[in-house]
């Protein structure tokens, strides 16, 4: 059901607590200094002048810290990866511009920039890597800049390409860009002595796993430190990887004694917080005669920046395990070529291994379908993994789980989209419209998810005395509604008004375990935690109302929180009153535990696979090149949709970023490694006037068969395939040869084409007046 | 983002602001009026001023008058102004399609024409009307009055003949004849961004033929200027497709235009012909 | 150099006594001197728009302003739009539509979208959408702020 959600009332009335609002008495305000350069020796960093600055109490540089590791990778220790990762303060080199090189600590944030103005940085320049294909160079010593290969496959390649009746091969890109939300980051560090607990504030999204992290590299007990989430402004998941400031802020607060702020400003997250995306694909397709599959051999470059973040080489292998997509790929082989340069480390960003290959995979089905003479529609038809073919096992890792797709009709679907958006009307439009002059195209793209990464959450469950339900669970909100819907689950099992049941999430120090929000998990997993425990609530309930009624237990339910008959007849108890008898000295509770409370888990096996099929109608204005969208419609099956005004929410919200990533987002760097697009005026996130109207057909045809509940996540289904939709649109405005071999698609470029195209055509007619050929081709 | 101290005055007449600029002038010191474009530069410290003279509060500068046929637009006049009826005739309405291109709502409630052409950024849309139209910038100093056209105000990239003692007080626009027809476009990414090109033009019409042409490109050269290769180009000739399009091409070969790592010279030349193509149709 | 000098704001209706450096920006004496940290900062260079409030009933980017250029000026800010626990009528619009998902550039579009509609109850749908085109989100797709603002402006129109 569409219900409002439980988080507004305080963020519509100014009343929300995100990082910026957190302030703690006699806080210091944490500065950090970055490197101006891309690549070289760090020779000086002189703090002595910043120190006199009045109201700086400390700068601290690497020596100041010499005793931390640098960052981990968050699913744990990795010899092969380990050189590659980020020190929390550079020493002896740097590798991106905006590198943290020191941290200035004083009273007022306007006094702890003007002390970072004072620091004199001296650095030997080295030259700037910026092109992940080209050979890899030195990184130090005998490592190189391509720490690893990740490589996946299946089958036999070799002689699938041998047998093959076409071979189509593509060059494609995808540039850098990333989630870039409203709210920058922040960290608030206090140690609270009293209790011996070391405490960060402005955590999001993994709380639970970063405290592991903290606590490891800190050298603290897990019990000493705790991790606090309040409102989050967007994830998308870029926050909640540990940074360095994250660190720092914890090892000033304990050993400056004070409470330490820092507040990222936008020009240093636009080089300082995880980038993503940018990979190149050189991608070959081995088909037979009918256009199906017989092959797939991909090499790309992903482009990870200048170090190994806490994901490790998580988007790149996601990227090798989804490649495939909803199709048949008898043999498959990917080599992904994990790259360093010295541009800001790159991570995971919603849909991450995902929005990249879709472009790729499906712009390889468009140019199969143009080798073949074949609808880009038919195809898809002819290699799509049908119904009955489910659970459907692919010899590939995604997210270190086994690629299972659990359930799915993407045909199904298919027909439904292409039925909603009267296709067959849409292209017989677009052609008159095309015979008229005009640039305007279709474009077709079909997709798998992934979500419910498990493999457990837990929550637990407590009503009160006075009817009001808790549920503490350790999850994330990151301003996707999560409240809502555990509220909603929790309210639907226990029989209660969705408005009296409080959800705790991102408090380490309310729940030992959480999986947090990220990979489109936390509706799968721990609304069907949370369902468990709402059974044993509910089961404990009936029947201790039924011994206070004197009934049976088998002809009472529960209905607006009141325990009653089923047939509506007699005595009933409010859930508060039967909570009031289970208290520890009640004479009615018997050898029952206290508490009208329990706890649950629910374990998966495996991810869930939701899928969709996204269509757009574009035009590009011939005189300038400019992209518009005119129709677009994203069909998603979400398996069960709790809260489909919600799962619409993150469809549309996720398309736009998407749309963002397909015709105006991009982190342009000079060929010395300066980052070009600090700013909003040059990193281009799309306005009001950008959006067309969506159409959102929410399917429910292919429930999961990995959680009771049924649910897939909506979270990434938006974003995932709107560069591969929208540069299938433009290729077709263009007259489908695949002139599209890179998003961000610029108005400069499509201008060029098109000018190009209309001097061809002009060519063309020219000749065929003259009975001639046109030219070579 | 925090910018860099700076002592702050706030006089509160126009003798008093002359006077704080002649001696702070020197000193690296700034006029402050929408800070539209000052701020968001001293917040990434590009800009440091020493000392920042804030002419807000002169109730003189904020003032637009017709007199003599001549507009004149005080230092302290918001984009907003004309996006009402403030400006009547031919002249209001061209200067109320264009506002619309300024950025956003927002920003046209604090940021001043005259403060856009003292920035002389060569995105900027007043630039290209002052140019346009011939307009004169109204310079004073302890030193007296300055009287700038246009075609002499801008020299480059933010660069203009301004001295550091100098404020611009005033902006004038000739008021075009009543049947003047004005097209005005405009090219960006989004809306409300920097553009990448614009073209203004304006013509009467005598017996059918144009008269009087006025072509104006923006946002391609480092500043915005009339072009009178396309000028000649329209004159006497009728207001339809021949006549335009050898305008556009004219135009887009004359200029020398900027180039950035986003948009090539080449790029801007053909969006400038598209544009004052689209310009030259649309006038009414 | 860093002289402070003292203003007075009225903000929502209640006057504020601040001693301030003049670098200060509005912004942050709004949050940090005056505890009203419902505006937010996204930026600080005046493109994004959650830091927007209402200065003399008129949309502004408080990150783009000194906070000692308001002395003696009258501010509305996200915190003064309801009424004791009567929320306004675009307050109640944006819950009702699922107008916001993560918040943080709410305040901003709440109150631009008040003060144009206070001054032009009669906006067009395409001048509604361009105002809104001011400001950024990133969460909601910008859909449902539209439809929120579309109904509240209906609702603004209304006797009280």
């Amino acid at each position: 059901m569409s219900v409002a959600r439980l988080e507004d009332l305080p963020l519509v009335t100014g009343r929300g607590n995100f990082a910026g609002d957190v302030s703690f008495p006699h806080q210091l305000h944490m500065r950090v200094v970055r490197s101006p350069y891309a690549h070289g020796h760090l020779k000086v960093i002189d703090v002595a002048e910043a120190r006199q600055l009045p109201g700086v109490i400390a700068v601290w540089t690497a020596d100041d810290i010499a005793d931390l590791s640098p960052i981990d990778f968050r699913e744990g220790p990795n010899e092969k990866l380990a050189p590659f990762r980020q020190p929390v303060l550079a020493k002896d080199y740097v590798r991106y511009a905006g590198e943290p090189l020191a941290a200035v600590f004083a009273t007022d944030p306007y006094v702890a920039e003007d002390a970072a103005d004072l620091i004199n940085i001296e650095v030997d320049e080295l030259d700037a890597v910026t092109d992940a294909f080209a050979q890899p160079s030195e990184f130090e010593g005998a490592l190189t800049t391509e720490p690893t290969i990740c490589r996946q496959g299946y089958g036999d390649v070799a002689l699938a390409f041998k047998d093959a009746a076409v071979i189509v091969e593509l060059d494609l890109s995808v540039g850098r860009h990333s989630g870039v939300p409203l709210e920058t980051r922040g960290a608030i560090g206090r140690y609270d002595a009293a209790r011996d607990v070391l405490e960060l504030h402005g955590a999001a999204k993994v709380p639970h796993k970063n405290r592991e992290s903290l606590a490891r590299m800190l050298g603290r007990s897990p019990a000493g430190i705790h991790l606090f989430e309040g409102h989050v402004g967007g994830g998308f998941g870029v926050r909640g990887e540990i940074y360095p400031e994250d660190i720092i802020v914890l090892v000033a607060a304990l050993r400056l004694g004070r409470p330490v702020k820092w507040l990222e400003d936008r020009r240093e997250h636009m080089m300082a917080a995880n980038h993503s995306r940018q990979q190149r694909h050189r991608i070959r397709a081995a088909v037979d005669a009918k256009g199906c599959l017989l092959g797939i051999d991909d090499d790309f470059f992903h482009d990870q920046g200048a170090y190994i973040r806490t994901h490790g080489t998580r988007v790149a292998d996601i990227a090798c395990g989804i490649l495939p997509g909803p199709y048949h790929v008898p043999n498959f082989r990917v080599s992904g070529h994990f790259r360093l340069t010295n541009k800001t480390p790159a991570a995971t960003y919603r849909s991450p291994g995902r929005y990249e290959t879709n472009f790729v995979r499906e712009q390889l089905m468009d140019a199969i379908a143009r080798k073949l003479g074949l609808s880009r529609i038919e195809v898809r038809r002819r290699n799509l993994i049908g119904p009955h073919e489910m659970p459907f096992e692919r010899p590939l890792i995604a997210l270190g789980d086994e690629v299972v797709l659990d359930s799915g009709d993407y045909e199904g679907l298919l027909d439904k989209a292409l039925a909603r958006c009267e296709w067959d009307k849409l292209e017989s439009d677009v052609l008159r419209r095309r015979g008229a002059g005009e640039y305007v195209g279709l474009g077709l793209a079909m997709y798998v998810e992934k979500s419910g990464l498990g493999p457990t959450d837990g929550a637990r469950i407590n009503v009160h005395t006075n009817g009001d339900v808790e549920v503490i669970t350790g999850g994330a909100s990151v301003g996707q509604g999560f409240e809502t819907v555990i509220a909603q689950v929790c309210a639907e099992t226990l029989g209660v008004d969705y408005r009296r049941v409080r959800v705790v999430h991102g408090r380490t120090d309310r729940i030992e375990y959480g999986l947090g929000a990220h990979a489109t998990r936390a509706t799968v997993m721990t609304a069907n935690a949370a369902a468990v425990a709402a059974v044993k609530v509910r089961t404990k309930a009936v029947h201790m109302a039924a011994q206070l009624l004197q009934q049976d237990p088998s002809s009472l339910t529960i209905a607006d929180g009141n325990v009653v008959r089923t047939d509506g007849v007699g005595a009933s108890i409010s859930l508060g009153d039967v909570a009031h008898q289970l208290r520890p000295t009640s004479s009615t509770r018997g050898d029952r535990d206290p508490g009208l409370a329990a706890e649950g888990w629910f374990t998966t096996a495996h991810m869930t696979y939701p899928y969709g099929v996204q269509i757009a109608q574009i035009n590009v204005d011939p005189g300038t090149g400019a992209v518009q969208v005119e129709k677009m419609l994203i069909a998603f099956d979400v398996g069960r949709a709790i809260n489909p005004m919600l799962v619409r929410g993150q469809l549309v919200g996720g398309f736009v970023q998407g749309l963002g990533g397909a015709l105006f987002e991009e982190f342009q760097y000079d060929d010395r490694g300066q980052p070009l697009s600090v700013t909003f005026a040059d990193y281009l996130i799309p306005t009001a006037s950008e959006v067309p109207e969506v159409d959102v057909l929410i399917a429910e045809d292919a429930r999961s068969a990995c959680n009771p509940l049924g649910i897939k996540g909506a979270g990434e289904g938006g974003v995932a395939a709107v560069g591969a939709v929208i540069a299938s649109a433009v290729d077709d405005a263009l007259g489908g040869k695949g002139l599209i071999s890179r998003i961000p698609i610029t108005p400069q470029v499509l201008k060029s084409i098109i000018d190009d195209l209309e001097v061809q055509g002009s060519r063309e007619s020219v000749a065929a007046d003259n009975g001639l050929p046109a030219g070579p081709d | 983002m925090k910018p860099a101290s700076f002592k702050y005055y706030a006089p509160t007449s126009l003798d008093e602001a002359v006077a704080l600029l002649a001696e702070l002038g020197p000193q690296d010191g700034r006029i402050l009026a929408g800070g539209q474009s000052l701020v968001p530069t001293m917040a990434f410290r590009m800009a440091r001023p020493a000392h920042l003279i804030d002419i807000n509060g002169i109730a003189e500068l904020a003032t637009v008058t017709v007199k003599d046929n001549v507009l004149a637009i005080g230092a302290c006049v918001r984009h907003a102004a004309f996006e009402a009826s403030t400006v009547p005739g031919v002249t209001g309405a061209l200067l109320r399609k264009v506002v619309q291109n300024i950025a956003h709502y927002p920003i046209r409630t604090r940021g001043t024409f005259c403060g856009s052409v003292a920035n002389a950024d060569p995105a900027s849309e007043w630039c290209c009307v002052m140019a346009a139209l011939d307009g004169v910038v109204l310079a004073r100093s302890q030193r007296g009055i300055r009287r700038i056209a246009a075609a002499d105000f801008f020299q480059g990239v933010m660069a203009t003949v301004l001295g550091e003692d100098e404020l611009i007080v005033a902006a004038e626009l000739p008021l075009l004849l009543e049947d003047t027809v004005t097209g005005f476009v405009e090219f960006s990414r989004r809306k409300g961004d920097f553009a990448i090109a614009m073209a203004l033009v304006t013509y009467r019409l005598e017996s059918g033929s144009i008269i009087e042409p006025r072509v104006a490109i923006g946002g391609a050269e480092t500043h915005p200027r009339r072009l009178p290769e396309a000028e000649a180009l329209l004159s006497g000739k009728m207001p339809e497709g021949g006549a335009f399009s050898a305008a556009a091409k004219t135009a887009a070969l004359a200029i020398d235009p900027m180039e950035d790592i986003n948009n090539t010279a080449g790029y801007r030349r053909k969006l400038v012909q598209t544009l004052l193509q689209r310009a030259l149709e649309t006038a009414a | 150099m860093n002289a402070r000098r003292e203003i007075n704001l009225t903000i929502n209706g209640t006057h504020y006594a601040v001693t301030v450096e003049a670098r200060r920006t509005l912004v942050d004496v709004i949050r940090d001197d005056c505890g009203l940290t419902g505006t937010h900062i996204g930026c600080e260079h005046g493109v994004c728009g959650a830091c927007t409030i209402l200065l003399d009933g008129e949309p502004m980017r408080s990150c783009l302003m000194f906070a000692v250029q308001a002395h003696g000026r009258s501010l509305r800010t996200v915190e003064g739009l309801q009424r004791g626990e009567r929320l306004h009528p675009m307050q109640e619009a944006f819950m009702r539509h699922h107008g916001l998902q993560c918040g943080f550039c709410t305040p901003g579009f709440l109150m631009l979208a008040v003060g144009v509609l206070e001054k032009r109850p009669d906006l067009t749908d395409e001048e509604l959408i361009e105002i809104l085109s001011s400001n950024l989100c990133r969460c909601t797709g910008y859909e449902n702020i539209i439809k929120a603002v579309r109904a509240a402006a209906v609702n603004m129109k209304a006797p009280a």
